[in-house]
């Protein structure tokens, strides 16, 4: 996995992720450097949960400090706000993230169900996370809300 | 009672084996549903596994369970039981029960087994005097042993006797032993189990059996049972040949006798020597009555083994059906079901055929005797003995009548096969005689019903299901057709490994690995492949029981789950549980105290959990430190309730205090639980101990459990609770606490090495070489000399025990973690609701939060 499947340099900083929804606002997250490489944590902006995942750097250009991915920190299987503290693995080269209430693995680029593990999701939830964008400016992580 | 005017209604009298495969196989079958099946039996309980009698000391009423209970529940079957039925109206195609209830029937099946007989020896009605053959009797049985010993002073054994020296008498003379009272078997003929062994497999049997310290005399007539002068129970037997033996209880197990009394009163054909005469579609001569099992005399005599009765009951449900099945006759193979002693024969095991060839090897100073009985041409097999190894049975019985490959049928008889060629079933080769299951029927499941392991067959095809002597054939003949089928078996834990957990533990071990970088490096599939969320818990767990230092520290924390993670149990709201170590369930009021202040300071649920511990539930991530601070200052730390990891040894409270213990169980379970706290498992691990016999602690329902005897501890292994529970079974009997220390070390140390991912004991001990008697061999014999470096491994990882949740503390990068929000690190999760519910807290529904009837969010604590 190289960032170039998912990214596009821009003249401020690198962006990832996409579900091409418009951004309205750029919120600003964290320091790169505030999360664990292949761990996520979770970012509250109002009342909108984020979960940020940082994936290892490509060990061919380490400078880029690996790739980062947002997605929605609603777990729809669960209805708990917990996507942030799922493993990130792969599947098939796919960076993922599994949920830790009930297993389901998602794609951390589309946010798709990749493994619903038998199960529904809660009420009328969509079975799939929406992803946010994430740009990296001067080391400081921004995510873009909607 | 349905019935309703399509359905007839079958009447089944008699509630055993027999009775439930019939029961079976009918519903099996009746997929339209043709018949009500009411079953009367006069035993106050549902059919048990006659067979496995002896296996209720050890294992109690569910291990001689039979069959999938949920049968009995099943709307077109009505079971009565402790419902004798007292007559039989053909006339009017009604029985009568013994409450006078009458009740018709369309077709009846007569399923009434035997009764054990009691031959005319004076005095055999003396107190003291037993038959083996029901729950009851078996029970009846213990208790007068138990309270033989009770009036006795101490150390004075029970004397037992049993008379008969066939299946039935060795194993009560094993029940006998298993109660801890002498036995010695009497037997009239010139050899023990005379019936299905010749004269030389007879005297190697007496060696084992002797080597079991039961006693044997045989070509002896009991001529009188005299009873005790004082108590007037049974106290002395006195033989034909002048001899006499005193003793406190007697078996008698001289044989059965068909119960035919109800046949016999309705009119039909008895056979000469009992029986209900049927003909080979097993109806008597009323074409609506039908009898199988025991009691039906087919082709001229009643059969006394359960896997005849079985098929009569597939014979009988096939003709209900409108089928043509015939009784194909009996296989008369059995097999000891002894502990420790190996017995089976089957076929012309007496080479009564004429000109029949014997191919005898023995092995005298073992106690090993071995013999087939072949054609005279040598090259047919027509039956075989084993005693002292039972090896080869499983694989010849089926060869019985086929020719067996080679030119040296001694080498089947020789120890580990000899060299001997592969045998290559016949597919119609009866494998497992209990249910009737054939090699071409277990290749079957295989090829056409996609099992792809021996669980699957089992529940396909149900061999092994019954008496499980055939499960070692089973597995060869499935393991053979996947591989023949290309199916590879894998045991790969993901697309990023190859290797199955126990593979992947001996690589990183054997390798020295300590990081999971280097782990997929080495062993990875693929190249920049970075694991997923199977694989990495997994090394998480291998790389801990290799002890590489706090379970959070570097690249280790990335492969944790939550749980391990946030060192607390996640619950259904994204919220965590916290359970501190209370060793062996033992807690002061101090400690008491502080668990209610820090739960009522952080607003949180509290319940006692089965472990003997509590739980604090709705802890929010950037409270756990805070929580652990306040517990850890008052002497807690870590319980691991969050980890594949030892929870909790529960136990009774002991000599200490109860009236009856006999050791003090709290101190060694404090003792057990402080050794092995901490250690990453495949699964969870749980344990007990028990101070005495009544066993408290239900400490047989644990993976490891102990239980106290006058003599020191014995322990049983492969226990748990949960959907599929199983009781321990005995590993060990006997021990000193530091025999016991050492043979549990080694037990969990080797289930460490070699479970599969997410395997518990109980299977594990199934699938691991050699079964319990296997495991039993590595830890007290050292059979694959890794014992010393299991010992090395269990006091490295006793030596290396640090509280994870201190060291979080003292740790400023760990404690970073302990964040809700990386932007607004002690911010509570806005989504949080709750409801009070018997005066605590609990989640919110989701209805309640559409209603609005929330009373808090988050931020309820009640803290000043």
């Amino acid at each position: 996995m190289t960032a170039n499947d998912v990214s596009e340099v821009q003249a401020t900083g690198v962006t990832w992720g996409s579900d091409g929804s418009a951004v309205a606002r750029w919120e600003r997250a964290c320091f790169l450097t505030d999360l664990f490489p292949e761990r996520g944590a979770a970012a509250l902006f109002g009342n909108v949960q984020v979960a940020l995942f940082r994936l290892p750097e490509d060990p061919l250009d380490p400078a880029d400090g690996g790739p980062v991915y947002a997605v929605q920190n609603l777990d729809p299987f669960s209805g708990a706000y917990v996507m942030s503290r799922g493993i990130v693995g792969t599947r098939a080269g796919v960076p993922t993230v599994a949920a830790p209430v009930y297993k389901q693995v998602f794609s951390l680029v589309t946010g798709e169900c990749l493994v619903a593990a038998d199960k529904a999701p809660q009420g009328d939830l969509p079975p799939d996370l929406r992803t946010y964008e994430v740009e990296i400016r001067d080391g400081v992580i921004h995510v873009g809300l909607p | 009672m349905v019935n309703s005017g399509i359905s007839q209604h079958l009447v089944v009298i008699g509630g055993g084996m027999v009775a439930q495969r019939l029961v079976e196989a009918l519903r099996a079958r009746d997929d339209a549903g043709r018949y009500h099946v009411t079953v009367f039996a006069e035993e106050p309980r549902a059919p048990y596994d006659r067979v496995g009698l002896t296996r209720w000391f050890e294992e109690g009423p569910e291990g001689i369970a039979l069959g999938d209970q949920a049968l009995w529940a099943d709307p077109h079957v009505t079971l009565h039981t402790d419902r004798k039925i007292d007559s039989i109206d053909r006339e009017a195609k009604t029985v009568t029960d013994r409450l006078g209830h009458v009740h018709a029937y369309d077709e009846l099946v007569l399923a009434t087994g035997s009764s054990a007989a009691m031959p005319p020896i004076p005095g055999n009605d003396l107190p003291g005097v037993f038959v083996y053959r029901t729950i009851d009797d078996v029970a009846a049985l213990r208790g007068w042993v138990e309270e033989k010993r009770r009036s006795y002073p101490e150390g004075k054994p029970v004397r037992g006797a049993v008379i008969g020296g066939g299946l039935l008498g060795l194993e009560a003379a094993g029940a006998l032993t298993a109660l801890d009272a002498q036995a010695t078997v009497i037997e009239f003929g010139t050899h023990l189990m005379g019936v299905q062994v010749d004269l030389g497999g007879g005297q190697a049997l007496k060696r084992l059996i002797n080597g079991k310290g039961i006693g044997v005399r045989a070509e002896t007539a009991t001529s009188q049972l005299k009873p005790h002068r004082r108590t007037g129970h049974v106290g002395r037997l006195d033989f034909a040949d002048g001899g006499r033996l005193d003793v406190d209880v007697v078996v008698v197990a001289t044989g059965v006798r068909p119960r035919d009394e109800l046949a016999r009163a309705a009119g039909l054909p008895v056979g000469e020597r009992g029986g209900a005469v049927v003909d080979l579609s097993c109806r008597t001569e009323d074409p609506h009555v039908w009898a199988v099992g025991e009691v039906a005399c087919i082709e001229g005599r009643c059969i006394g083994l359960v896997a005849p009765g079985n098929t009569m009951a597939e014979v009988v449900v096939d003709r209900l059906l409108g089928g043509l099945a015939e009784f194909p006759g009996a296989d008369t193979a059995t097999k000891l079901k002894l502990s420790g002693v190996d017995v089976a024969s089957f076929g012309d095991a007496h080479a009564r055929t004429e000109d029949a060839v014997e191919v005898v090897w023995a092995d005298p100073v073992a106690g090993v005797y071995k013999k087939l009985v072949l054609s005279d041409d040598a090259r047919t097999l027509l039956g075989g003995v084993f005693v002292g190894d039972a090896g080869p049975y499983a694989s010849l019985r089926p060869m019985l009548g086929a020719e067996l490959p080679g030119d040296d049928p001694s080498a089947f008889l020789l120890p580990e096969g000899g060299g001997a060629p592969n045998l290559e079933l016949p597919d119609e080769a009866n494998v497992c005689s209990c249910n009737n299951v054939s090699a071409g029927a277990i290749r079957g499941a295989v090829t056409q019903h996609q099992c792809t392991d021996v669980p699957g067959v089992k529940a396909c095809t149900r061999a092994g299901t019954t008496c499980g002597a055939c499960l070692p054939l089973v597995k060869k003949l499935v393991d053979t057709e996947l591989e023949r089928a290309g199916i590879e078996v894998s045991t790969a834990l993901c697309e990023h490994f190859d290797l199955s957990r126990a593979q992947l533990f001996d690589a990183v071990r054997v390798a020295d690995l300590h990081s999971f970088s280097d782990i997929v490096a080495r062993f990875g599939t693929g190249t920049g492949s970075r694991g997923c969320d199977i694989c990495k818990p997994v090394a998480a767990s291998i790389l801990a029981s290799l002890g590489n230092g706090h379970i959070l520290s570097g690249e280790q924390s990335t492969l944790q789950d939550t749980n391990d993670h946030m060192l607390a149990n996640l619950q259904k709201d994204g919220t965590y549980s916290v359970v501190p170590r209370m060793p062996g369930g033992e807690v002061t009021p101090e400690g008491l105290i502080t668990v209610g202040q820090v739960a009522k300071d952080f607003g949180l649920y509290t319940k006692i959990t089965g472990g003997q511990r509590i739980d604090m539930f709705g802890a929010r991530v950037e409270q756990l430190p805070d929580i652990w601070r306040r517990l850890v200052d008052a002497g807690f730390e870590s319980g691991h309730a969050y980890g594949k990891s030892l929870r909790t040894v529960k136990s009774c409270v002991g000599s200490t205090w109860c009236r009856y213990g006999v050791q003090d169980s709290v101190g060694m379970a404090v003792e057990l639980e402080l050794r092995y706290r901490g250690l990453r498992s495949p699964h969870k691990l749980k344990m007990g101990v028990s101070g005495c016999a009544r066993e408290c602690a239900e400490a047989r329902g644990k993976d490891v459990g102990v239980i106290a005897t006058d003599k020191g501890w014995n322990v049983y292994v492969g226990g748990n609770g949960g959907q599929t529970p199983r009781h321990a079974k005995l590993l060990a009997e006997d021990l000193t606490s530091e025999e016991l220390l050492r043979t549990i070390d080694r037990f969990l140390m080797y289930y460490v090495r070699t479970a599969d991912r997410l395997q518990r004991t109980a299977p594990w001990i199934e699938e691991v070489d050699g079964g319990l008697d296997g495991v039993r061999e590595v830890v007290m014999e050292d059979s694959l000399g890794i014992c010393a470096d299991l010992d090395a491994a269990m006091a490295r990882h006793v030596e290396n025990y640090e509280d994870e949740w201190k060291a979080v503390l003292e740790d400023p990068e760990k404690l970073r973690r302990f964040s809700s929000f990386v932007n607004a690190p002690k911010g509570a999760d806005p989504s949080l609701a709750y409801v009070e519910e018997r005066g605590q807290r609990r989640p919110a529904t989701s209805e309640e939060r559409a209603t609005g009837v929330v009373i808090a969010g988050p931020r309820l604590e009640v803290r000043a």
